[in-house]
């Protein structure tokens, strides 16, 4: 297992390696470029002066702000319409034709509604996570055993009970996975807003180190939210598996 | 109807209303007949078997008598009332266990869903968690998922919920079906003892003839396209039953061969 992985490092540290020999002979002046070694010292500063920890709050409290406010517009309208097939009925032009909208393309209108800072972030952010969270858990209701749904009846569930402790708990492994999916969304979404226009966080970090001509810290910027994608999708993977070990294996038992 | 061979002493006045009763019920569900023109009393506390060719709508009766269909024509009522949606008072045991049970709770807070919904204190759950899963067999399975229990300790824990209900009526749709012969006859007799304590009338749907016999304080047979009662019999063999004595009766073996007449006629 240990070789293994050491054997796939070996071809990117290669390749670092290479990159930072090529760039130390030739002496490159690039505005993009830079060595991986000055890339890492830029980083390493960023750090020593907060600059990038600060950026690095911004970010993800925009995210996550915009993930919960997001989720939960789409975990309740997914799981209202996965109860109610009339309402989805109803609501299906609707959703259909909102959907396909690129939130980045809400920017101006959010821009002039409420100006530069958290809140626009926030907005755009949410309407990128409705979508994926509502139709997930919209197929996740649908697809709960019919049986379930019976029993709920047989004993008289009230629908508040119904919805408590048979739907939600019965949906939950893959409403949370909706979840992942779309905490990964929400970075990326935070990110591109900073970087089109909104002047905070890490995507502003890379647009400052960009016109500053330092690729070194453009670079180290970068590294660093590529870090926190990794970590947040490890994360919320390792919580999934832990929180829903036993409920994962009964799906595939039965 | 013939007198009937009830397992319990029952007063004579409560034999004079029924239970469950089914009059002139017809279903028609997508454009075809399911039942047609059934009526049927149940007595309190009697245990009837339906039984049937596959098809013949013995699972759609039940279901009827569950509140979870509601007639075309005809109605279904419930101790004189008419059964327009689910009672609490009425169980219902389904075939397929491991869809029934909530795989995210242990088989204690399976048992529990049905305590919440009575309405018991939460104090109190406990003590009848632990009562009901001894009645079962599962004195010591409180803490285990579904997932980590057998078909036949799914389908115990599954009638350890119903039973949690304090039915007054048991229905249970080929509860055994899925299980072994061996686990099939262990779970026959404790149900038999369950039942004669807690004096519930069951409705039990089985394709098993010899099941419906061993159990049964009566028999029903349905015939299928669309299914109505074809036979009515009454079963009068002395309780406690016993595997090897019961099925070895002459009047077992009787019965027996009048069901298998009755059902190969039926699919003719």
């Amino acid at each position: 297992m240990r070789s293994e992985r050491l054997k796939a490092a070996i071809l990117p540290m290669s390749l670092l390696i290479i990159l930072e020999a090529w760039a130390r002979s030739v002496d490159i002046h690039s505005d993009a470029l830079a060595p991986p070694s000055a890339v890492v010292l830029a980083l390493f500063q960023a750090f020593g002066d907060g600059s990038i920890l600060a950026a690095t709050r911004d970010t993800l409290a925009s995210a996550f702000a915009g993930l919960v406010v997001g989720g939960a517009i789409g975990l309740f309208f997914g799981i209202a319409l996965g109860i109610f097939q009339p309402l989805d009925r109803l609501m299906e032009v609707t959703i259909e034709s909102l959907r396909p909208i690129p939130s980045i393309a809400l920017l101006p209108i959010a821009l002039i509604a409420l100006g530069f800072g958290y809140r626009m972030e926030i907005v755009i952010v949410a309407f990128a996570c409705v979508w994926p969270i509502l139709i997930l858990s919209r197929a996740a209701v649908r697809s709960i055993e019919p049986r379930l749904i019976e029993v709920s009846r047989a004993l008289r569930l009230s629908p508040s009970d119904r919805v408590r402790k048979i739907i939600i708990p019965a949906a939950l492994p893959r409403i949370f996975l909706a979840f992942r999916l779309a905490a990964g969304i929400a970075l990326i979404v935070a990110v591109t807003v900073e970087i089109a226009i909104n002047p905070i966080g890490l995507g502003a970090g890379i647009m400052i180190a960009q016109q500053a001509l330092r690729p070194d810290l453009m670079l180290a910027y970068l590294l660093w939210i590529g870090l926190i994608g990794y970590a947040l999708n490890a994360g919320l993977l390792a919580a999934q598996q832990h929180l829903f070990g036993p409920a994962a294996l009964a799906g595939e038992v039965r | 109807m013939t007198s009937i061979a009830l397992r319990k002493d029952i007063p004579s006045a409560e034999l004079e209303k029924s239970q469950i009763a089914f009059s002139h019920v017809t279903l028609d569900l997508g454009g075809k007949t399911i039942i047609e023109n059934v009526s049927l009393d149940v007595k309190p506390g009697e245990f009837l078997c339906i039984i049937g060719a596959s098809g013949c709508g013995k699972t759609t009766a039940l279901r009827l008598a569950a509140g979870l269909y509601q007639p075309t024509s005809g109605h279904v009522s419930f101790d004189g009332e008419p059964m327009r949606a689910p009672r609490r008072d009425v169980a219902i045991v389904f075939q397929d266990y491991g869809k029934a049970l909530l795989p995210w709770r242990t088989a204690a807070g399976n048992v529990a869903l049905a305590l919440e919904t009575i309405g018991m204190p939460k104090a109190q759950r406990p003590a009848r968690i632990d009562e009901l899963l001894k009645k079962v067999g599962l004195p010591n399975h409180a803490a285990k998922y579904p997932a980590e229990m057998s078909g036949g300790m799914q389908q115990r824990l599954q009638i350890a919920r119903c039973l949690a209900q304090e039915p007054k009526a048991l229905l249970m749709d080929e509860p055994f079906g899925a299980l072994d012969a061996m686990t099939r006859q262990g779970l026959q007799d404790e149900v038999l003892s369950l039942l004669d304590a807690s004096k519930a009338t069951v409705i039990f749907v089985t394709h098993d003839l010899e099941e419906a016999i061993y159990l049964g304080d009566r028999v029903v047979g349905l015939l299928p396209h669309p299914g109505r009662i074809g036979i009515d019999l009454p079963i009068n063999l002395p309780r406690p039953r016993d595997q090897l004595t019961t099925r070895e009766n002459p009047e077992f073996l009787r019965l027996r061969r009048e069901l298998f007449d009755f059902i190969k006629a039926s699919e003719a």
